[in-house]
């Protein structure tokens, strides 16, 4: 198969393979790393075509192009000699079409008479045409990848453009210019992100049972997904600023957000619900058998709850004949506000899993995004469920805590194990679970407590910290 | 909220879910609004199957909507069939095939009622009322309120 040559960014690097792994899957088509490491911003695959590379490459958000690779070597006379070997049946094809020739270097830098000498040593591929900067009708670039202050590249790579990444919706999506975000709205790149490595894409379902002022479903309507979402908290669905109803200005909601980025023919809905007593239907849970998910994908960023506490509905202590009596009494006060109770982190994440294993199709997925402390107990904490393979796992690190974005698969009943199926059933049913603060649980929440701190030095979005 | 959405809501209560009959939520005194949006045959291909269909069908008679067809249309239906292949002899058979194919599909009447019913058409004030226990969830500018009263958690 023909190789190439991915030009990646050097963020979020544990999320690039992951993120190109889901982009071949979307667009089905078999994708092969060649070579990859995590320093570095060049990595090669196989893929069957130039159609291929272009369609994998066009939703990418961690990657600034694709090129067809022409050679490699950790020298020039080495690279000459690859490319020579490598592309020379194709120099002709371009022999005298406009065409550009650029350099780029990684963690380093070259004069412009140097560069024109390199470019130079390249001309026995006779190309004739006019040198264009715009629009050229074939791009060729030489990759150099430097160490960290060396003087000479350890690794070069020369490629023709094929296609470029679909990065720009990361701008397009910034939270500076969107219409209505809160505290804890999802930064717009990292959203865009899950919703590929989910496997977002035209036609399909998605889902965010925690989603706030919307950010991932507004990615995954981006990428064409049609998308609904809940909250337990209604104001920020509704949003801020009065009835937009009631012809007040300055109504800021989610439907706002959909309606500035042109995508709500693809927003569902939304409604006000809490996860654990959640009113989309379970289709497994209630025929016993293992058939009937409607959800393509579920994301989200799952409250943590070390902040504010993590709170669902009911009552901390179940309610006697009279307190029932008065509830009922009461609920239909426009002013009624149901009870909630604390509610451990997790509890949650099984809930979350649980709920999962139930509405997605086959082979659907389930990302994640869950907070660590950095701490080797609690490295290995991955919760799981007969139903869900884990498919990526990928960290964003910060200096005393990082947040990992769990993805998980749905497995086609026929791989489930029934027994497992069985035992998850029942967990499901029995509900909330025990909820005491062990020592594995409290060394995790006081990661946290840390975190939040840092969170709070470093200021972000006004001082406010996030929830957790 | 596009009345999609009821082809995947029940009553929030735990001990409703076991019973049919809290499927589907059935609207009251709901106010409708028509949001036109552009038909999506991708989407609508790959949601069909998981239509409740005769459930949906009673919505819509209980909205008072123009009714659907007893039985769920076939995904095949969701196009209006290609005029009568073109008696041109056999001269570029695959070329033709891949690139008049896809993307030129006209969607048919089908699947334009079915775009207007459950994309196009949206709840933006009511209630939901489950089919079980009579518990009426508000809908409020279009958003459904399913947060359980103390007593009913
Ligand atoms: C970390 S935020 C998600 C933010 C969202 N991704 C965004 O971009 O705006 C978590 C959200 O979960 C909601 N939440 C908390 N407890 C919940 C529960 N039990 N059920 C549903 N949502 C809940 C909170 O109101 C909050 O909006
Ligand atoms: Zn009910």
């Amino acid at each position: 198969m023909p190789e190439y040559l991915v030009r990646l960014v050097q963020v979020h690097e544990s999320f690039r393979k992951a993120e190109l792994q889901a982009l071949a899957e979307i667009t089905g088509v078999g994708l092969g790393f060649v070579l990859y490491d995590e320093e570095s911003p060049f990595c090669i695959v196989n893929l069957p075509s130039d159609t291929a590379a272009q369609d994998v490459i066009s939703r990418g958000i961690l990657s600034h192009g694709i090129y067809e690779l022409w050679g490699k070597g950790s020298t020039y006379d080495e690279l000459h000699a690859s490319v020579k070997d490598t592309s020379r049946n194709k120099w002709a094809a371009y022999h005298n079409l406009p065409f550009r020739f650029t350099i780029d270097s990684y963690r380093g830098s070259r004069t412009s008479s140097e560069q024109r000498t390199i470019i130079e040593s390249f001309s026995y591929f006779g190309f004739v045409g006019p040198i264009r900067m715009r629009d050229a009708d074939v791009s060729i670039k030489v990759f150099e990848d430097y160490d960290f202050k060396a003087k000479t590249p350890k690794q070069l790579f020369l490629g023709r453009f094929i296609a470029k990444s679909g990065r720009h919706a990361k701008t397009t999506y910034d939270l500076k210019k969107r219409h209505y975000i809160s505290t804890t709205s999802m930064d717009a790149e990292l959203a865009l992100l899950t919703a590929n490595i989910a496997l977002a894409a035209p036609g399909k379902v998605f889902f965010d049972p925690f989603m706030g002022t919307g950010g991932f479903p507004l990615a995954c309507a981006h990428y064409g997904a049609f998308v609904c979402g809940s909250d337990i908290d209604g104001r920020s669905i509704r949003g801020t600023g009065g009835s937009a109803r009631r012809g007040q200005t300055g109504k800021m909601d989610v439907v706002g957000n959909f309606k500035q980025y042109g995508i709500e023919g693809h927003y569902l809905g939304a409604f006000i619900s809490d996860l654990t007593n959640t009113p989309l239907r379970l289709p497994r849970l209630e025929d016993g058998t293992t058939t009937g998910g409607y959800l393509d994908g579920i994301v989200c960023d799952p409250p943590y709850g070390i902040r504010e506490g993590l709170k669902v509905l009911g009552t901390r202590e179940e309610l006697g004949e009279i307190e029932r009596q008065t509830h009922e009494d009461r609920y239909r006060d426009p002013n009624y506000i149901p009870p909630k109770k604390p509610y451990s982190f997790i509890a949650m994440l099984d809930d979350i899993l649980a709920f999962a294993a139930t509405t997605l199709v086959e082979n659907g997925r389930l990302s994640m995004w869950m907070p660590i402390a950095n701490d080797e107990d609690i490295e290995i904490m991955i919760p799981t469920h007969p139903c869900l393979e884990i498919s990526s796992v990928c960290v964003q690190p910060f200096n005393k805590w990082s947040r990992r974005l769990l993805t998980y698969r749905r497995l086609p009943d026929s791989e489930v194990s029934q027994e497992g199926l069985q035992i998850a059933k029942k967990d499901y049913e029995k509900g909330i679970k025990a909820d005491d603060l062990n020592g594995f649980r409290r060394k995790y929440f006081e990661g946290f407590k840390e975190q939040q701190k840092l969170k709070y030095e470093a200021g972000n979005f006004n001082g406010i910290g996030r929830e957790f | 909220m596009k009345l999609l959405t009821l082809n995947f809501l029940t009553c929030a209560r735990r001990t409703c879910k076991t019973s049919p009959s809290s499927f589907p939520l059935h609207p009251r005194e709901a106010e409708l609004e028509i949001l036109e949006s552009e038909l999506n045959l991708v989407f609508l291909r790959n949601i069909l199957p998981r239509l409740m269909w005769s459930e949906l069908r009673g919505i819509g008679e209980e909205l008072g909507l123009p009714s659907l067809p007893e039985s769920p249309p076939s995904r095949e239906d969701l196009v209006t069939k290609p005029s009568p292949a073109k008696p041109s002899s056999v001269t570029e058979p695959s070329s033709v095939e891949e690139e008049g194919g896809e993307g030129e599909e006209v969607p048919s009447q089908t699947a334009k009622d079915l775009h207007r019913l459950l994309l196009e058409t949206t709840i933006k004030e009511g209630k939901l009322v489950c089919g079980n226990c009579g518990h009426e969830y508000a809908v409020k500018e279009g958003v459904a309120n399913f947060l359980l009263p103390g007593h009913l958690v």
